[in-house]
């Protein structure tokens, strides 16, 4: 009967559960940098890492799309991670943001957008080829998923790609942003992102949104602003160039 | 007020949100183009103003500063619900694709870099 109720209680009041939820395991996160790590990785780092391995659990235990959230315990996790509250939080960043940095790398950072685009889908579709891709639809779709998960399928919808192939551009760019979220405060130090200039360049170079606001808040808070400025014109400038002049580029050498 | 932030804040995003939306259409691209960083220029220029009636309270401040202080955990949450699963589950031509594009992207920060810190000097 008490576990009916607490099991009522915490799925109607979703959010705050959420709330609850997501405060415990920062909690043990920061506990298990100081101890175990000495202080040495930093706590965010650990408390996404936890919360991808809870994402990979939720996925694997009810074959949903979005992993700890679908577990109907845990859906106020979906609410308060999704993209509302997600960019809502991004803008509040940009409070108290230094609109000098921002202007001075201004032009390096829009150049960085395109050039990452660009790196992205050739990557993506050199490894496409790789594996025995030969259909100029399938290397750009494959290719633009490697840019982030949203330019994938938005290129494959518009250039006809098969659902298979649509699936695995969504992979390929979800694994990258996995990645990013992992694998930034570790690269961080050996390629100097430690300034607003070179997190402008990062979310350029980047693109993935949730991989930039995950891989920073892991290293350093305070690039935030920066890294996420210029991710976030990353998949518009992805879904304009990849079914367009890069498909073409693709057609032409295949 | 705390809410005068909060609404100041919501103002920025859905602005922001609706032009990059209507740049998208112009643009024929099926997605928000920079919506959310077009939110954020707003805010610093809403926030920087000088003029005396525009000038935020330290009350205003704190329903920005709030959620502001929110992104960590939030960030924790959206990590939750990643679809990890079925990234893994894609096969190793999406996992090569996705650590190849990720790894370029990080080998070409530093050069970009001093590129553009060049260019200033």
């Amino acid at each position: 009967m008490i576990l009916d109720s607490i099991q009522r209680v915490l799925s109607t009041n979703e959010l705050v559960t959420a709330f609850l939820f997501v405060g415990t395991l920062v909690w043990l996160s920061y506990l298990i940098s100081a101890r175990l790590t000495r202080g040495q990785v930093h706590g965010s780092a650990i408390a996404i890492a936890l919360g991808l391995v809870l994402a990979w659990y939720g996925g694997l235990v009810t074959g949903g799309n979005r992993g700890l959230a679908d577990i109907s315990f845990f859906a106020g996790v979906g609410t308060l991670g999704g993209a509302m509250f997600r960019d809502f939080a991004i803008v509040a960043t940009a409070f108290g943001a230094d609109i000098k940095a921002l202007k001075q790398a201004g032009f390096v950072g829009a150049v960085s957008i395109v050039i990452g685009v660009f790196v992205s889908f050739l990557i993506g579709g050199i490894v496409a080829i790789s594996f025995g891709y030969t259909d100029p639809i399938a290397v750009t779709t494959i290719g633009a998923g490697a840019a982030t998960y949203i330019v994938g399928p938005v290129t494959g919808t518009a250039l006809g790609a098969g659902s298979d192939v649509i699936a695995l551009s969504v992979a390929a760019g979800l694994t990258k942003s996995v990645l990013v979220m992992i694998g930034t405060p570790f690269i961080a130090p050996k390629i100097g992102l430690n300034n607003p200039h070179s997190a402008l360049i990062y979310g350029g170079l980047m693109g993935t949104t949730s991989g930039v606001a995950g891989g920073l808040a892991a290293t350093d808070p305070k690039l935030v602003p920066y890294g996420a400025m210029t991710a976030t014109f990353y998949t518009g400038v992805g879904c304009l160039l990849a079914p367009s002049v890069l498909y073409l580029g693709v057609r032409a050498l295949l | 007020m705390v809410i005068y932030g909060v609404a100041l804040l919501s103002f920025c995003m859905l602005t922001g949100v609706l032009v990059g939306d209507l740049l998208g259409e112009v643009m024929g691209v099926q997605s928000n183009v920079g919506g959310v960083g077009i939110a954020m220029l707003l805010l610093l220029v809403l926030s920087n103003l000088d003029s005396r009636k525009l000038k935020l309270t330290p009350i205003t401040e704190k329903g920005i500063g709030f959620w502001s202080a929110m992104y960590i955990p939030i960030v924790v949450a959206m990590a939750a619900r990643q679809n990890v699963f079925s990234a893994l589950s894609g096969g190793w031509m999406a996992i090569v694709a996705g650590v190849a594009a990720v790894a370029a992207s990080f080998a070409l920060i530093p050069v970009l870099a001093r590129f553009g810190k060049g260019e200033h000097q």
